[in-house]
């Protein structure tokens, strides 16, 4: 990424972003204070996310649905429709910041290509019903009971593998709303955040919202250079998400892709521990920890996703992330977003920076390119990893994914060329997929025990009784 | 919680709601956690693998109660909160830390109080029977998390959901 680059990805919003934005928090604030009775800040607030969307497809459906939130008559379909409005914004937000990032980065997009529904799953009603509660009451009204409801729903989506998305979703926000009761007693509640994922989880629950992540459109041959990755986990789920580039076998430019693996877990499972719930994929652990390339064959692939098969993938020689992103990443295509899956939170494209000055600003850790200043997602650091704050303030060449939240760009450091007692070292995210290469950090994580082992122990022996 | 006088809180997708629970070692107490109103976990019995006490504390009353998971009373209770309830109040100052803790439990645990046997010294608390059912079906439930099959299915909404804590 060059000074120009960052600079046309800096200069200015994409117009519209801030208006659609402020409707985006005006449906917050109104979840925040529950739906049973409306206040007047709050109607006015639904009916400028009415009038905005008066003439896209929606406008009708919102608008009634407006007239009858307000009114206090709150259906489900009506609930639909808010979370339908709200994430269209978003979705339109997401779009325009991500090309806004292509434009900068002269990225190729091939667009999104429809696929098929699938048949709706008998554990969504259930899901839609705790939805509907949590609207009603507000996050400000969320008690011990209202999330313990939750309970239910998650663990009939959780048994369906349809619906783990609704299920991983459903249970991350179950467990922040049940560390914040009482909710009412907290200064302010992250609005932004919860609505986010109460959208989500009410279109995901929709019948007709269902997509079947099975049925592929396309098969891939050829071969994988990891990028890096990116790690993702709350108290009961974790994933992995490897970015690649992929050359096709048949030829044609090479591919931006990526890959996820993923497993649940429990609170206490943490750091290095993470990667022994991964042992279904060694190929892809190997190839991280040995920064190899992967020769995939036949593999199904939606958009940017190819969804991996250990079987169908064998290690290839050494790969250098550094040198892949300086080579292929300018020309590489990437693809478009699933369009559900548009928030500006789902943005996180692989991005090489060198030749940048570390600096500070006000204690947030920036790169500067030419004198403009990235700032570093250094929470976004993850505890499996040996990368660390102070290895990114050392570096001198970065591979990260650019995200965006509230208003501006920051860089996700997923590897780092850096300078260690005089002495060049790459540190990757991704470095103790197979194990703990620190001496010190494996002699501490010997001595904590191993908490997947215990955990299992205990299962064997009480959960079959 | 993590950063809740940030102003930018309310209007940011990733922030960090709940600090990730703390490593700590599991084999004496397996499962500890702050729900349904009660610091409650399950506690492995020293003497017998097949055997799990199931301790609980109240938040604000601070009734608390131990015994095993078969509804048996635990010996250890005598007027004051057993050894269980000691190593359960410890654990859980490890995994959630003690503010954290003693804020749930609405507790003013003051300047001193380090460790789960002193926590439990500044409660006025008292015995009061309660369920293991509940409780014990609740680690169970935990347990079966290990047993869901690992999945390729890209999870998207994780995406508000990122791994933190390098270097901790
Ligand atoms: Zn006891």
């Amino acid at each position: 990424m060059l000074g120009t680059q960052l600079t046309a990805l800096t200069d200015g919003h994409p117009a519209g972003l801030t208006d659609a934005l402020d409707l985006v928090a005006g449906v917050d604030a109104a979840l925040a204070h529950g739906l049973a009775r409306v206040g007047e800040a709050d109607a006015a607030a639904l009916a400028s996310l009415a009038a905005a969307l008066g003439t896209t497809p929606l406008a009708d459906l919102v608008a009634e649905a407006v007239d009858k939130i307000c009114a206090g008559s709150v259906t489900p379909e009506h609930l639909a429709a808010l979370a339908g409005a709200r994430s269209a914004l978003l979705g339109a937000a997401h779009d325009a910041l991500l090309g806004q990032l292509d434009a900068a980065l002269g990225r190729g997009r091939v667009p999104w290509s429809p696929a098929p529904p699938a048949a709706p799953s008998p554990v969504l009603a259930g899901a839609r019903a705790w939805l509907h509660e949590v609207a009603v009451t507000g996050w400000r009204g969320v008690d011990h009971e209202l999330v313990a409801a939750a309970g239910t729903p998650v663990e009939a989506a959780l048994a369906a593998p349809e619906s783990r998305r609704l299920a991983v979703l459903l249970d991350g926000l179950a467990a922040e709303l049940r560390a914040c009761v009482p909710v009412a007693a907290m200064p302010q509640v992250p609005a932004r955040r919860w609505a986010d994922l109460w959208a989500r989880g009410v279109l995901l629950a929709q019948d007709a919202g269902a997509v079947d992540p099975v049925t592929e459109v396309d098969r891939v041959d050829g071969r994988l250079l990891p990028l890096g990755v990116d790690v993702h986990e709350h108290d009961t789920a974790m994933q992995i998400q490897v970015h690649a580039i992929l050359e096709p076998a048949a030829g044609g430019p090479p591919r931006l892709v990526r890959t996820a693996v993923g497993a649940a877990k429990v609170d206490t499972i943490v750091g290095p521990a993470l990667w022994r719930l991964l042992q279904a994929y060694p190929t892809l652990l190997a190839a991280l920890a040995q920064r190899r390339g992967v020769t995939v064959a036949d593999l199904p692939v939606r958009g940017a996703d190819l969804r991996w098969q250990d079987d169908r993938a064998q290690l290839d020689g050494p790969v250098d992330p550094f040198a892949a992103a300086r080579v292929l990443l300018p020309g590489a295509q990437a693809a478009a977003t699933a369009p559900l899956d548009r928030h500006p939170a789902a943005i996180a494209e692989p991005v090489l920076l060198e030749g940048y000055a570390v600096g500070d600003h006000d204690g947030d850790l920036v790169l500067e390119l030419d004198g403009r200043p990235l700032a570093v997602a250094v929470d976004r650091l993850p505890s499996c990893g040996p990368l660390t704050p102070e290895l990114v303030a050392a570096s001198s060449a970065c591979l990260g994914l650019l995200r965006w939240d509230d208003g501006r760009w920051r860089l996700q450091p997923l590897a780092v060329r850096a300078t260690v007692k005089r002495k060049a070292v790459d540190v990757h995210t991704g470095d103790w997929a197979c194990g703990i290469t620190d001496a010190k950090v494996a002699k501490a994580e010997a001595k904590a025990g191993d908490a997947v082992a215990v955990l299992r122990e205990r299962a064997g022996r009480l959960l079959r009784r | 919680m993590a950063d809740v006088d940030d102003a930018g809180w309310a209007r940011r997708s990733s922030v960090r709601v709940v600090p990730a629970a703390r490593p700590r070692k599991l084999a004496k107490v397996p499962f500890v956690e702050l729900a349904d109103g009660r610091l409650q976990g399950v506690v492995s019995s020293g003497s017998d693998i097949e055997r799990v006490y199931v301790s609980s504390l109240t938040s604000g009353t601070h009734a608390y109660h131990c015994s095993t998971n078969n509804n048996r009373p635990c010996g250890g209770l005598r007027g004051t909160p057993c050894k269980h309830l000691e190593a359960l109040a410890d654990e859980a100052i490890l995994q959630y830390g003690l503010d954290r803790v003693a804020r749930y439990l609405r507790v003013d645990a003051g300047d001193g109080v380090t460790t789960g046997a002193e926590l439990l010294g500044r409660l006025d608390a008292r015995h009061e029977p309660t369920q293991a059912a509940v409780v014990f079906s609740r680690f169970l439930r935990h347990l079966s998390y290990l047993e869901v099959p690992s999945s390729t299915t890209p999870l998207p909404e994780l995406h508000w959901f990122p791994s933190t804590g390098a270097g901790r």
